[in-house]
């Protein structure tokens, strides 16, 4: 990347439009996880644009960088992110939820390319992508993992079997990415199991840990690009990156609420959800976005 | 501003309508207000089943165990062996499904009294898609020995079955829905117990056998098909395990043909048990077993879901009035396909007519 500044706003202006796309899905629902697919939004689109060696006209490549979406509830986020790339047209978008379709609240690889996992019941993508760490360094391959997790989903044991796992075996490829929204279906994660110290919990068992503000795109991409050249250089340690996030970013309203992990904005607040988002972003002209 | 949803997603006020969880919660509040040995948990699922209702009424008898559904029913296990009996409420798929070894190893084995309310079965999650689906627990824990499996067709079934069952010395999962179907049992009188399968409907052409929310939607249709010339009884199989073998054979042995109803998949359920059953007993009756084909359930709007397997009110008067037109060659010939691809096609069809085109999402302003 040449010009830092574009490439920010070409990042932002994705961002934007992945925002809308989400809220546009949810209105096909009538109601969904907007908490959990706003909170995703820099994380995914900074992925896919600065780090991820994907190719929408090959998706089977095998050599690929694999995405793992293991808080499968944030797919709608996923869905907007890989229209926008053009692993399928993204009117295919307006089926969201609809009887028949291929695009469900949770992500099934048999149906969507691009998703290359199907992932709902938590605790199960990071030994998923363990897996597939595995497996690529067993074919000689250069293909890195990306699993995104949930912090509510760190309760689940299976996780940190994973993580065992993941650090015994020197899987420098593998990096788990999680969404630290701070909320759950039942309330603020402080107030079910609390969670912290999360740093020194992934740390304890082997990880290289970093932590980033998840909305802040320089540093996101900063993040990735250090992430990267470890990945290269130093090897023998599975990575995470802790990234801060508010659920619902971009509605004030409903943003960290629990409340809201499953909801629907009608009329007049979606309307207002609409004006806020696009308050997010001043830098990028209005009508630019296709 | 309030979470409010639509009819397809589960609003805060539409959750106060699920009269089945409601009656659940209720019933395990009122029954803890005399009995001390009663404690209920959840794994980060306590609205959605409802139980914070019981936890309002009763907080220090409430354990949240955040999501961590194989500890929750292993912690259980050890609260049971201390003289209490915890009701453990998450979803059937992370229940019935994700705990099941926990349920035989920790449960069954040992022999201790956990209820497991396993709530959003079947299909009834819709487009949350299979992870959240449970069409698989039937058939898995009819196999667990020494477990109980209950099936209640409403709230006033569920009720009842979890009173009558508070002392009962082993574990027990109780299967049931989301809890938005109409109660199908304003009161219930005596002999309505575990075990023995209570005749819902009576007729004299069919008997529909259904357990849980297909048993509401199997009366209705028997109702609709009355106007038809079609008198079908309806068998409420509310106890699945230990299943009364020679009662639902004495039932089916007075009908000239059967129809299983069930939100499973039709490989080892309900529609398998009573096959089973009436083959070992030497009873030569049609059979259709109708519920969820060998395969995952489409994405969809749950209503819709069930009307494309046919086992809302419509598709199970549908297919018991084509099952009908066949019983006379179902040994010799008859095709079988009672509820058919042109049906499943009619439904995506009416479906789809309802939903937001492109042309209602201008709020969000994007083009295409």
């Amino acid at each position: 990347m040449s010009d830092g500044v574009t490439d920010i706003q070409d990042l932002e202006r994705r961002c934007l439009e992945t925002r809308l796309r989400i809220l546009e899905q949810i209105e096909v629902a009538g109601g969904g996880h907007y908490g959990s697919s706003l909170s995703l939004v820099e994380l995914l689109v900074s992925l896919y644009h600065t780090y991820l060696r994907v190719r929408p006209d090959d998706p089977d490549w095998i050599d690929r960088d694999r995405v793992i979406l293991s808080k499968g509830h944030g797919c709608s986020a996923l869905y907007a992110v890989l229209a926008d790339l053009g692993f399928f047209d993204r009117a295919e978008l307006h089926t969201f939820t609809r009887l028949g379709s291929d695009f469900g609240d949770h992500p099934d690889r048999t149906k969507v390319t691009g998703v290359d996992f199907s992932s709902g019941s938590l605790g199960h993508g990071l030994s998923v992508g363990a897996g597939m760490a595995t497996g690529l360094r067993l074919r000689g391959s250069a293909g890195r993992v990306v699993v995104v997790i949930g912090d509510g989903e760190q309760d689940e044991g299976q996780m940190w079997e994973a993580a065992g796992y993941a650090a015994a075996r020197g899987l420098s490829n593998l990096m788990a990415v999680c969404d630290r929204n701070g909320v759950q279906v039942d309330g603020p994660t402080k107030e079910i199991l609390d969670l912290e110290p999360m740093g020194e919990k992934w740390r304890s068992f082997g990880w290289n840990v970093r932590e980033v503000d998840g909305h802040d795109l320089p540093a996101l991409v900063r993040t990735w690009e250090d992430v990267a050249e470890d990945q290269q250089n130093q090897g023998g340690r599975p990575t995470i990156v802790i990234a801060r996030t508010s659920a619902g970013k971009g509605i004030p309203d409903i943003e960290g609420d629990a409340a809201w992990h499953v909801g629907y904005l009608h009329g007049p607040d979606m309307e207002a959800a609409v004006r806020t988002i696009r308050a997010m972003y001043p830098a990028v002209n209005a009508g630019a976005e296709r | 501003m309030s979470p409010q949803s639509d009819q397809t997603y589960e609003s805060w006020e539409a959750r106060h309508q699920a009269t089945q969880l409601v009656k659940v919660s209720q019933t395990l509040a009122a029954l803890a207000d005399e009995d001390d040995r009663i404690v209920v948990a959840s794994s980060d699922l306590k609205y959605a089943t409802l139980v914070s209702e019981f936890e309002e009424r009763h907080p220090e008898r409430f354990f949240q165990f955040g999501i961590a559904e194989r500890n929750m029913i292993g912690a259980a296990a050890g609260m049971a062996t201390c003289g209490f009996i915890p009701y453990i409420a998450t979803f059937a798929s992370f229940s019935g499904l994700l705990g099941y070894e926990g349920i035989r190893t920790d449960l069954a084995y040992p022999q201790v009294p956990v209820r497991i309310l396993a709530t959003h079965s079947g299909i009834s999650m819709g487009f949350f898609s299979t992870s959240h689906h449970a069409t698989e627990d039937i058939s898995a824990l009819r196999s667990v020995a020494g477990l109980m499996v209950l099936s209640p067709a409403d709230g006033t079934s569920a009720a009842a079955l979890l009173t009558a069952t508070v002392d009962y010395p082993g574990p027990i999962y109780v299967r049931l829905g989301r809890g938005r179907e109409a109660t199908l049992y304003e009161n219930l009188p005596g002999g309505y117990e575990p075990g023995v399968p209570w005749l819902a409907r009576k007729g004299a052409d069919l008997l529909i056998v259904s357990t849980g929310i297909m048993v509401g939607n199997s009366v209705r249709a028997a109702d609709a098909l009355a106007a038809h010339g079609i008198d079908a009884a309806v068998l409420d199989v509310h106890t699945l395990k230990p299943f009364s073998s020679d009662a639902v054979v004495e039932h089916a042995s007075r009908y000239p043909a059967i129809l299983v109803v069930e939100d499973h998949n039709t490989e080892g359920g309900l529609g398998s048990m009573v096959a089973e059953s009436l083959a070992l007993a030497g009873h030569r009756r049609p059979l259709l077993k109708h519920g969820i084909p060998d395969e995952y359930c489409i994405i969809g709007p749950p209503a819709h879901c069930y009307a494309y397997y046919g086992l809302d009110e419509d598709g199970i008067a549908r297919t018991a009035s084509a099952f009908l037109d066949q019983v006379s060659s179902w040994w010799d010939g008859a095709d079988r396909s009672c509820w058919t691809e042109a049906e499943k096609s009619r439904v995506i069809a009416e479906s789809r007519a309802t939903d937001r085109l492109p042309s209602d999402l201008s709020l969000v302003g994007l083009d295409y």
